[in-house]
């Protein structure tokens, strides 16, 4: 934990029109802040949000995918996947040390995801009853996820916009081999064609949910805009997924459960795009809010790796300290 | 011959696929997001070489299995894993101490085994040696961290070392088909991994304040592919995919 000396230190900056003007200069210059910068605390409260949920949603999102490595049908996919579900994992590190250079440490974010006070993607919120499913994550919801995270390589915190790179271009590879793997059911024998569309008809519209609720809806999306934590609204992101997505499953021969989606010149300023059925938003609150089918199970999963872990933890820190104290009197010892 | 040295890798084979497959039951669950990482990458080195090995057997054998064939297509007594590999991860003790005795015994071994008079042999060892490295490392650290660490960990150490003690000797086993190989210079003989393996964790429990146990009744079998009750349920898990939808491909 590199940023260890920042965790709880004083970060308070008296926030004058001059400071909140010549911060929000340098935002617009396309500058970076970076840890040591003052900054306002809105600011801060906003990343460490963000961070930190994005953090969560990366290790949250381990399990469903890890669902499937001990029954993953070949080695070759067996190794594929607990390769992709170990680099979430590393992903969830990366977020991690950056959330703490703002001054918060990885046990108080764990801490807040396990007693409900901080979220994580509703996605991960569906269960994975198929191997099918491990394709239409990988395809639907890396790909989603891209969508969001690209423009985050430009985030006016250095520190994310740095990791995010890194994770962007492992999320584009992750994305590539769920398309494979539903590229290979769908032209597969009929059963297995069948279970690739009924993961994509079960992945579809929680993945278009993935990227928040309209734009009218949305209260984080002005202020962070702004600052330039965001650079599009969560309705540009989503339609930029729908008219990536569809022409890539008409490819592989399977069909989006939207029986309203259709091609429109007109969109994009002219560019055209596809016009798509209405989202159900009553089912995106109630999965927010705790109702969807695995919230439990995952928060559950989490919480017994973090109990179940603690004598572990405990007792590597009571080695380090073993350690620590051995070496002093030795040092004391040969000074004597 | 090809038949026994065919044999003989299955049998390797068949301790890096049950070995990394039980790694890979962790992830996700770990005692800490930095082990979330590390088990992973040690079930990778040892599915990684457990497919060559698969596939290298399967050429030998000339029969046209190939490495699916042969990791998920055998019935249990058709498995030929040592029975500490096998063994459920317990605690994060057991997975420890299960990863350090397999990885003290696979470091001299493959050392050795890259002298091969089998060139492709040599190569996976040239690899697997490297790796290997690691997988002590990081398992001895931990043990003895546990051992030496709190009340608590100390008591659980010596638990998964009294448990898991007994399925050692079989590291040493000699079959028939190894021995044939090992005549001609193209296996390492099991036997001649002992002292290092002891000396490896006789220096680790020296750190770790455990005392290495005196077995009365070691327990063996899976070389013979005679295995402990938890094997079935591990391939029902494993084979589950290819069982259900058969002669697809994936």
């Amino acid at each position: 934990m590199y940023s260890q000396g920042l965790i709880g230190a004083d970060t308070t900056t008296e926030e004058t029109e001059e400071f909140l003007a010549a911060f929000q200069a340098r935002i617009d210059r396309e500058e970076k802040i970076e840890p040591n910068d003052p900054m306002p605390a809105a600011y801060r409260k906003t990343l460490i949000r963000q961070i930190g949920q994005h953090a969560h949603s990366e290790i949250v999102g381990m399990l469903p995918e890890g669902n499937w490595i001990t029954r993953a049908p070949s080695l070759r996919r067996k190794l594929a996947l607990l390769a992709k579900v170990q680099d979430e994992g590393g992903h969830g590190l990366y977020l991690y040390s950056a959330a703490e250079t703002l001054g918060v440490s990885r046990e108080q974010m764990t801490e807040e995801l396990l007693a409900g006070k901080a979220k994580y993607s509703s996605i991960f919120n569906y269960p994975t009853p198929t191997w099918a499913d491990i394709g239409a994550i990988g395809w639907l919801v890396d790909g989603a996820a891209i969508m969001n995270q690209v423009p985050l390589c430009r985030c006016s915190f250095g520190p994310y916009a740095r990791a995010m790179v890194r994770i962007c271009r492992e999320e584009s590879f992750h994305q590539r081999q769920g398309y494979e793997l539903m590229m290979t059911l769908a032209k597969g024998t009929p059963e297995q064609k069948e279970m690739a569309q009924d993961a994509l008809n079960r992945w579809w519209w929680p993945s278009l949910m993935m990227f928040g609720p309209s734009d009218s809806d949305s209260s984080h999306s002005d202020q962070s805009m702004k600052w330039k934590i965001k650079r599009f609204s969560n309705d540009e992101l989503r339609q930029k997924f729908v008219d990536a997505t569809v022409p890539q499953a008409e490819l592989i021969g399977l069909t989006m459960p939207d029986p309203d989606l259709r091609w429109n010149e007109a969109k994009n300023g002219g560019q055209g795009g596809y016009d798509f059925g209405a989202i159900d938003w009553d089912e995106f609150w109630r999965v927010v809010k705790g109702g969807g089918p695995m919230n439990r199970d995952r928060i559950a999963a989490r919480q017994k790796a973090w109990d179940d872990g603690a004598w572990v933890r405990d007792a590597a820190l009571a080695h380090a300290e073993k350690r620590r104290a051995r070496a002093a009197s030795a040092t004391l010892e040969a000074a004597e | 011959m090809s038949k026994s040295l065919a044999n003989a890798l299955i049998a390797l084979g068949d301790d890096h696929l049950i070995l990394g497959h039980r790694l890979s039951e962790w992830c996700g669950h770990a005692p800490m997001l930095e082990e979330d990482l590390s088990m992973p990458n040690m079930a990778l080195d040892l599915l990684g070489q457990a497919r060559n090995l698969y596939t290298y057997a399967g050429e030998l054998e000339g029969e046209g299995r190939t490495e699916d064939d042969l990791a998920y297509l055998r019935k249990d007594r058709e498995y030929k894993n040592l029975l500490l590999v096998e063994r459920p991860n317990g605690d994060f003790a057991h997975t420890m101490l299960r990863q350090l005795y397999f990885a003290a015994f696979m470091q001299p071994y493959w050392q050795a085994a890259m002298q091969s008079k089998d060139a492709t042999i040599a190569g996976f060892a040239a690899k697997a040696v490297k790796e290997i490295a690691y997988h002590i490392r990081h398992a001895g650290e931990w043990v003895v961290r546990l051992g030496d660490g709190t009340e608590e960990s100390a008591r659980r150490m010596k638990h998964a070392v009294d448990a898991l003690h007994i399925y050692t000797d079989e590291l040493f086993t000699v079959t028939d088909d190894m021995a044939i190989c090992i005549e001609r210079g193209l296996l390492p003989d099991p036997q001649a991994m002992r002292a290092e393996w002891q000396n490896t964790i006789a220096q680790i429990f020296d750190e770790a304040l455990l005392t290495v146990p005196e077995v009365a009744f070691p327990q063996e079998g899976g070389r013979d592919g005679r295995h402990t009750e938890d094997f079935g349920h591990l391939l029902s898990e494993l084979q589950y995919m290819q069982r259900a939808y058969p002669d697809m491909a994936w």
